[in-house]
């Protein structure tokens, strides 16, 4: 069965990270709040992953847990959480950023904020060389004009000098793209990089990272909402709802036959696959802190809803169903085992 | 960089014009007569009268008076004291560098101490330190100054005697004035114990004044600090595996120093303000307690050109703070 | 697989949001968002605290603040040997009962700071709002005032206009208050230009709004919030400008008992009679405290940016 490949469970080869129940609770005024509720995701060298969901699902949360970049508020808690074979959850502060930005690296969404505006190109790209690669002055300006090349700025030798306000958008992302890969990281973690910038540009930078991708043989983790993305550049993806880690399968297999039923009705909501004038859309709203549904998170808004949705939390299917969140996992569009009663 | 200078200029013109009609203006709206002002208690005879009438040119309109006193200004002229008879711009001279001193030693300490405090409290944002800081300089600003100074004499000078009470230098020790500073003057002249009786008297007048441009300082520099770590360029540093030192002293701080720089450049206006409750208290030589002591002794002239120049003064700090402003924000001085 | 009309998820979604609503509301809002803040709580009861004495001074004094003991002079505070309890915080060099004179004095500090930031605000915000709403000649003519009188230092071009006007307290509280329209002209201006982009005023425009009307009633209730804090910012500085001055000789003159003409009385005794020195000091020092945990705290309460859902 295809969908064994890359699983979860035992391989042969040693997953690059591995995280098994990730939980990351915040301390609010309001209490604690569960941003990310016990995800686990192994990512092979390599390979393409995307995270999917909307706003407030949890998915950057995991991994700038992953980075260390998250609050004091935030507790951290996993079963494993390893990369390349080292355990982040024993090391300490100072082995984890030798880590971070050299093999492991992180770009955001918005470009133009995310850029130091007092300190040039140049020295904002030369820093992680300076620190992680210990590259002296030449090579380090060798090296970013080859950074800054490989990403597709012209002129590069001129960029260095400049400021972020004086480049746009793209340019910026660019950069930020060249900052990350600059010590050839094993593992690049892109969170929604296209989603502030042109729809045009949008198309560029995603080839861009998918021939980065290709070239330097890191694996990429491609955190988005748009479903057009994950169909273009993903292996793999992991849908995640209000925190929860919905469904995992390959992404051939979620496109033809979407195993929960929020990935369903996310696939059905898209314009291209609307046949009639009024655009699907899900009813309802993503729970927020104070209304939790008791059992599914996402039964007040599931058509296939019983009381043993509403009463009851779902454990992970198997494999089969892509480890859907469910208790009726969806098969060809229909949900198994369910309630005859119901489904009059 | 260069519209934006030009910019800052076409405002400074007019509003000097306008501090120059405030002081044109100010002798004209004292009551009674100018010339009768000017000659003091004395008094004068009606041809006298006359006479400086015509010669002042207050008989003439009063627009053709502003013009004469705009070329008087024009050629470095500022009023004759009436007290001392001397030129006004060269007893300020002479003046200015006390003042100067003195303000220029509490803007060093209220730096040296605001800037790190403010810094340190908003990286420990909610800690014992951030609230002690913080209530700390809310007490600073809300201090009338003159008190503080008090309050210091009594217990400095007073109960402990460690601190003289007035002056800038013990009467024992004299010099010519080379620079004007005293503490430069006093290791120029080679006298010993005259640096630190120099210091000794700079000191209290200093903290006195730079108490409240401390407390500012620090309040600003906590809330620039503190929008600043929140942004995501300071994300992205994290990102990068840097340090926290990294990431708090050179990332956020360069940004939070911006608008941290133009609030001390404000701060000049207030130690002015400051300087003439500090000098009038500590008894300490400078504009301020002369501009006072001027203003008691109904020298008019001596107000009139001393508030020209505080204010000719004053613009022009604010205006190297911009420049300043503009050379340190790259999205000044870099515009395409 | 039939999808969801707009009705239908209409009736699914039942959005109940019943938040209370109306001034009542806001006020409550506010108050929640205040109160958090312990500091500015207890600056409020304390000023609230010094309103209350300044209003029943007479009943709360122990002595008129000009009654002078003949038979004791420079008495130290009751804790002190040679003090008494008649004169709880000892008296002044002409026998006259400490505490009484701050109780009255609280009167005129408070008196000031009503009067000056009242004036101001008044004053500030209408060339504000015509600065900010019309823009062009009049905005900048306008703003050059205002620059020119920001060029010179605050306390300094207080000092020459009372030289000019003659000492008094009244004469005091007009300088002070020219010297901070700046203040309130910026503020004004600038939170006005910023609401004239918003398509409410636009809306109004086109609906027949006159300008009249647009401006104060329209605009002028949505930029009160910093006005608010600036009010209550200036209102401590309003005190201890007055305080100043009155030290300096130029305000409130003797024998009125304001706090800060207090002081200049008591400069000569600060190494033999502590108490005449201190404790005005410690009056000025407490309300403005008082007053700048209430601004600060009006500040967090009433900032949007801050403004939790």
């Amino acid at each position: 069965m295809p969908w064994i490949r890359n699983s979860n469970d035992h391989n042969c080869t040693m997953p690059l990270l591995e995280i098994e129940n990730l939980t990351v609770t915040f301390k609010t005024a309001g209490g604690q709040f569960t941003a990310v509720d016990q995800v686990s995701l192994n990512i092979e060298p390599g390979e393409v992953v995307s995270i999917v969901g909307e706003s407030g699902s949890g998915k950057s949360v995991s991994m700038l847990a992953l980075m260390d970049l998250l609050p004091w508020t935030a507790t951290i808690t996993a079963d494993t959480l390893r990369f390349d074979g080292l355990d982040l959850k024993t090391i300490n502060k100072a082995q984890l950023r030798q880590i971070i930005g050299s093999k492991m690296a992180m770009i955001f969404q918005e470009p133009m904020t995310s850029l130091n505006p007092c300190f040039t190109v140049g020295f904002q790209l030369t820093e992680t060389l300076k620190i992680h690669c210990g590259m002296n002055r030449a090579e380090r300006k060798k090296r970013a004009i080859e950074l800054l090349d490989l990403v597709g700025i012209p002129e590069p030798q001129k960029r260095l000098a400049a400021f972020p306000h004086q480049l746009s958008g793209g340019m910026n992302q660019r950069v930020m793209i060249a900052m990350a890969i600059s010590c050839d990281p094993q593992l690049l973690i892109a969170d929604e990089p296209t989603t502030a910038l042109d729809v045009t540009i949008q198309a560029q930078i995603l080839d861009l990272l998918l021939k980065l991708q290709k070239e330097k043989g890191m694996s990429l983790v491609l955190i988005t909402h748009d479903m057009g993305v994950v169909a273009e550049t993903a292996e793999r993806v992991a849908v995640q709802y209000a925190g929860q880690q919905v469904e995992k399968q390959l992404v051939k297999g979620l496109f033809s036959n979407p195993h929960h039923p929020y990935t369903q009705a996310l696939l059905n909501s898209l314009p291209e696959r609307s046949n009639s004038r009024l655009l699907p859309s899900i009813a309802g709203v993503v729970p927020g802190q104070f209304d939790k549904p008791v059992g599914c998170l996402f039964s007040p808004r599931c058509k296939f809803a019983t009381d043993l949705c509403r009463s009851t939390p779902p454990v992970a299917a198997s494999l089969e169903f892509g480890r859907a969140l469910c208790h009726y996992p969806l098969a060809e569009g229909h949900p198994t085992n369910y309630p005859k009663e119901v489904s009059a | 960089m260069f519209l934006y200078l030009l910019k800052k200029l076409g405002v400074i013109l007019p509003t000097f014009f306008g501090v120059t009609l405030v002081a044109f203006v100010f002798i004209r709206m004292l009551p009674g007569d100018p010339v009768l002002l000017m000659a003091g208690e004395r008094g004068m005879s009606e041809e006298r009268h006359t006479e400086l009438m015509a010669k002042f040119g207050f008989d003439k309109p009063i627009l053709v008076q502003y013009g004469y006193y705009l070329k008087q200004l024009a050629g470095g002229n500022f009023g004759t004291s009436i007290i001392t008879r001397k030129p006004v711009l060269d007893e300020f001279i002479t003046l200015f560098p006390a003042t100067a001193e003195l303000s220029l030693f509490a803007m060093i300490i209220a730096v040296f101490f605001g800037l790190p405090a403010g810094m340190i409290a908003a990286t420990r944002r909610g800690s014992t330190f951030d609230h002690t800081v913080m209530t700390g300089a809310l007490v600073g600003y809300s201090m009338p100054i003159f008190w503080w100074g008090l309050l210091l004499i009594i217990f400095f000078s007073g109960i402990l005697g460690w601190t003289p009470v007035s002056g800038r230098i013990s009467y024992l020790y004299y010099f010519e004035p080379v620079t004007g500073f005293m503490l430069i003057d006093s290791l120029l002249s080679g006298q010993e114990g005259a640096f630190s009786s120099a210091i000794s008297h700079l000191i209290l007048p200093a903290i006195v004044l730079g108490t409240i441009p401390l407390a500012v300082i620090a309040r600003q520099t906590r809330s620039a600090m503190l929008e600043v770590l929140s942004e995501d360029y300071v994300r992205t540093a994290r990102a990068k595996g840097l340090g926290p030192q990294r990431v708090i002293g050179l990332h956020a701080l360069r940004n939070a120093l911006i608008p941290v720089i133009t609030v001390i450049g404000l701060q000049v206006g207030v130690l002015f303000a400051g300087a003439i409750l500090t000098e009038t208290i500590f008894s300490w030589p400078g504009i301020g307690k002369w501009m006072v002591d001027s203003i008691f002794r109904r020298d008019y002239s001596a107000v009139q050109g001393g508030l020209l120049l505080i204010a000719a003064i004053v613009m022009l700090v604010n205006l190297a703070v911009d420049l300043l402003y503009g050379l340190i924000n790259p999205q000044i001085r870099h515009t395409d | 697989m039939t999808e969801t009309t707009i009705q239908e998820a209409a009736d699914i979604v039942q959005i109940v949001d019943d938040r209370p609503t109306g001034v009542r509301a806001q006020l409550a809002e506010f108050w929640s968002y205040f109160s958090e803040n312990r500091g500015a709580v207890m600056g409020l009861f304390f000023f609230i605290a010094v309103v209350l004495i300044a209003v029943f001074a007479n009943f709360i004094a122990p002595h008129l603040p000009n009654q002078q003991f003949r038979d004791a002079l420079l008495q130290p505070p009751f804790w002190q040997t040679g003090g008494d309890v008649k004169f709880l915080l000892g008296t002044d060099a002409i026998g006259r009962d400490m505490l009484s004179r701050l109780i009255y004095g609280s009167r005129y500090s408070l008196f000031i700071g009503c009067i000056v930031v009242s004036f101001s605000l008044v004053v500030g915000v209408i060339l504000g709002l015509v600065a900010g709403f019309f823009r062009g000649r009049i905005d900048t003519f306008i703003m050059r005032i205002m620059d020119v009188v920001l060029a010179f230092p605050s306390l300094l071009l207080a000092l020459v206009l009372v030289a000019i006007l003659g000492p008094s307290l009244i004469n005091a509280m007009i300088a002070i208050a020219i010297v901070q329209q700046p203040h309130y002209v910026r503020l004004t201006r600038a939170a006005v230009m910023s609401e004239m982009t918003k398509d409410y005023v636009v809306a109004a425009r086109v609906i027949g709004v006159r300008a009249l009307r647009l401006m104060f009633i329209t605009i002028l209730p949505n930029c009160m919030a910093p006005l608010i804090v600036q009010a209550a910012l200036s209102f401590s500085t309003a005190i201890l400008d007055a305080a100043a001055l009155g030290f300096l000789g130029m305000g409130a003159q003797p024998p009125t008992p304001e706090w800060g003409t207090m002081l200049a009385e008591a400069r000569e005794f600060i190494l033999s009679a502590w108490w005449v020195v201190t404790f005005p000091g410690v009056a000025i020092l407490t309300t403005v405290l008082a007053i700048n945990l209430m601004g600060d705290g009006l500040r967090d309460a009433l900032d949007p940016k801050l403004k939790r859902s």
